[in-house]
């Protein structure tokens, strides 16, 4: 009886666990793992015809190469600028959520008219924004021309091209996290916003110390699909500029694609090393939400 | 479960008759390849020809999506390998080459004559003085003009070509006439390669170039400034915003009249002439030579097929590469691709202007260059590519460009 208790408690768990467990394994860690190990190597991703592999160890040379390579460094600080641009998309949301959660008729139409960007691919929003901005016959470009009598490429510009995507990529992102508050505003207790309005709050008071805290999971939320989607942002940045002009719009995951898959590129391990550095980024952020839930969740 | 097994080797077994019953008169030979629809119904027709003259040979086509087939070479060639597969000359081959994956096919070159035969396209299936492949089709690089805008502009039209100060003086015409002078959209970056490698070939010559593609010059030293120079003169009349644009957005202004050149290859006439224009009003022209005295070479991008060095069927490979290089079989496989033959002894089709135009300037060629891309390393054509879109956007950057491109070839050709 104690031993079967026994296998209940500490083998059923694993065993329930085993499936997830061998997927994770399989696709995540053991992929982790190779890529590290590929970020030693100088490789063309070639086998020989013997089907041995072909790579050269050069320890951190990938490295030490990403600091001093400019290419690199506009990758990154545009990673930064995509995280703090991304961001906006997070007030945003809560704005049109807060002004879409009223019963007016025909509302639900509304809020599906609002949520419409989050459904439409990353590939489309990009065309789209692309047509937008596209010299000469480009309606954002005609309206600078017509308001400034000089047109402007956003996407040749190597000022304003990052600025040009991030926008596109809000577009679905601020879509996304309305999506988020508006389940959350549906949870908010309506005694506590009676009691306030008894209290006599109203207006920015009432959603800063009534309405936000009760948000504060779909707030949690919303930052880490945003931080996360600031971070692997790759497809808006291939579909308008392919990483131009002249380079000026990389990312890291673009930047990464570039060097190890894309036709000019099959350097394995320079890409390998320069995922291993996005993937450092990302635990930052990842460790920091992964820790703040479990803080959450033991304090209750 | 034994009624399975039963059934299971019944299958096998007529499985095996009907394969048996082909494969006793046949051998397979087994073809990778990477077609669009019209190339694709061109070497069908190429190889039921074979097929008609080795009637004991099977050749399998495996056709590929032209975009997956760059990645999907790299599995097959250890995984899998075909008999034979399609790919590009020059510096393109070099990384399965140096892996051992392609065979050496210099006997192929020295029992057909393809030594005189083919002599243009020699030197860039050469590497280590070997062949390691056959080339079939390559189309040549020039510059296409617009005649409604030559006349709309009030200037001649250059047939027959003109030489580098007429063509800077009509692009200040065209400029007067508010009409780019010449377009391109380097969106995708390789357009602007094609300008870059004509004023390189015209002002220091292909000796040159090739000693520049293969890593030999620096980026930094003064002859390479040479030809920025010149590039320095055409890019105020280059039209605006070309970084934003595909090549076939700038093809469209061509159509339009809004362009009036553009150094394009001869896929591009197709997409012109969809777009409205005729033999009329499209001219085709070489690049007006720069240095004077420098021998004229051109840029002739080559298509392949090669043997990978795990075929089964090498005999009859070496057959259909041979076979592939004959001037017949070249003037029928190309009249269908509507590109040009790299046989020599080939003929094309007269009525086509800018076909014929293609095969004489291809022909009274000094040498031929397969295109920045292809003669580089991909990593320097890369960053390469990149430096001279940033040169035609901003000028004034030429030295940070210069001594990247200096840093990038210091590492890639170490």
């Amino acid at each position: 009886m104690a031993s079967r208790s026994l296998n209940q408690r500490s083998l059923a768990p694993w065993l329930f666990l085993a499936p997830g467990l061998a997927m994770f394994i399989v696709y995540v860690i053991w992929p982790i793992g190779e890529s590290l190990l590929l970020s030693l190597y100088d490789w063309d991703g070639l086998y020989n015809r013997e089907g041995e592999f072909t790579g050269r160890f050069v320890g951190l040379a990938n490295f030490e190469e990403l600091w001093s390579d400019p290419a690199f460094v506009t990758s990154l600080v545009n990673n930064v600028i995509w995280l703090a641009l991304y961001l906006l998309a997070v007030p945003a949301g809560l704005l049109i959520a807060v002004f879409l959660n009223q019963s007016v008729r025909g509302i639900r139409l509304y809020k599906s008219l609002f949520f419409f960007p989050f459904v439409i691919s990353q590939v489309v929003v990009g065309l789209i924004f692309s047509w937008f901005y596209a010299p000469n016959f480009g309606l954002f470009y005609m309206i600078i021309e017509w308001v400034t009598g000089q047109g402007v490429a956003i996407l040749a510009e190597e000022k304003y091209v990052t600025y040009g995507i991030i926008a596109a990529g809000l577009w679905p992102q601020i879509a996304y996290v309305m999506i988020l508050y508006l389940t959350g505003l549906n949870n908010v207790a309506p005694d506590q916003v009676e009691a306030a309005r008894l209290d006599g709050a109203k207006g920015w008071r009432m959603l800063w110390y009534v309405i936000l805290p009760q948000l504060r999971p779909a707030t949690f939320i919303a930052v880490v699909v945003t931080v996360i989607g600031a971070l692997r942002s790759f497809d808006l940045v291939s579909i308008m500029t392919t990483g131009g002009p002249f380079g000026s719009s990389r990312v890291l995951s673009f930047y990464m694609y570039e060097q190890a898959l894309s036709e000019y590129g099959y350097r394995m391990g320079y890409g390998a090393a320069i995922a291993v550095v996005l993937f450092g980024i990302m635990m930052i952020f990842i460790s920091g939400f992964i820790w703040k839930m479990w803080r959450d969740e033991t304090e209750r | 479960m034994v009624r399975y097994a039963r059934g299971a080797m019944a299958l096998t077994a007529a499985l095996l008759l009907s394969t048996a019953a082909v494969a006793q008169d046949k051998r397979i030979l087994k073809y990778n390849a990477d077609y669009d629809p019209i190339p694709l119904a061109a070497m069908e027709a190429l190889i039921a020809d074979f097929e008609a003259a080795n009637p004991d040979v099977d050749v399998q086509l495996n056709n590929f999506d032209h975009e997956g087939y760059k990645t999907a070479i790299r599995n097959f060639l250890t995984a899998d390998a075909p008999d034979l597969a399609n790919w590009y000359a020059g510096n393109r081959m070099a990384p399965f080459v140096n892996a051992g994956q392609f065979m050496d096919v210099t006997d192929v070159w020295e029992a057909n004559g393809l030594n005189e035969a083919l002599a243009s396209a020699k030197a860039s299936m050469t590497i280590d003085g070997k062949q390691w492949g056959v080339p079939y089709t390559y189309y040549q690089w020039g510059i296409y003009f617009n005649r409604d805008a030559y006349k709309a502009a009030g200037l001649e039209a250059p047939d027959g070509g003109v030489t580098w100060e007429q063509f800077l003086a009509n692009c200040e015409a065209f400029k007067a006439a508010g009409i780019d002078c010449l377009t391109t959209g380097s969106k995708a970056l390789w357009p602007v390669a094609g300008i870059f490698d004509y004023l390189s070939l015209r002002t220091n010559g292909y000796e040159w170039h090739m000693d520049l593609t293969a890593g030999k010059v620096a980026w930094t030293d003064d002859s390479v400034k040479k030809v920025f120079a010149e590039f320095a003169k055409l890019q105020p009349y280059v039209t605006a915003n070309h970084a934003a644009i595909d090549w076939q957005d700038a093809a469209a202004l061509l159509v339009q009249g809004k362009a009036a050149n553009y150094v394009m290859g001869n896929f591009a006439v197709g997409t012109f002439k969809e777009g409205g224009m005729t033999n009329d009003n499209l001219g085709f022209m070489v690049f007006p030579e720069i240095t004077p005295g420098i021998p004229r070479a051109e840029e002739a991008p080559t298509d392949t097929i090669h043997i990978p060095a795990g075929a089964q069927n090498v005999d009859d490979a070496k057959k259909f590469l041979a076979f592939v290089a004959s001037a017949d079989a070249q003037t029928k496989l190309n009249a269908a691709l509507g590109q040009l033959p790299t046989n020599k002894n080939s003929t094309v089709a007269a009525d086509d202007p800018f076909i014929s135009a293609g095969f004489e300037s291809l022909s009274s060629a000094y040498a031929l260059a397969q295109f920045f891309d292809r003669d580089a390393p991909a990593e320097m054509a890369k960053a390469g590519m990149e430096g001279f879109q940033e040169f035609m956007v901003k000028p004034e950057n030429l030295d940070a460009i210069l001594e990247r491109l200096e840093s990038v070839r210091q590492r890639v050709y170490q």
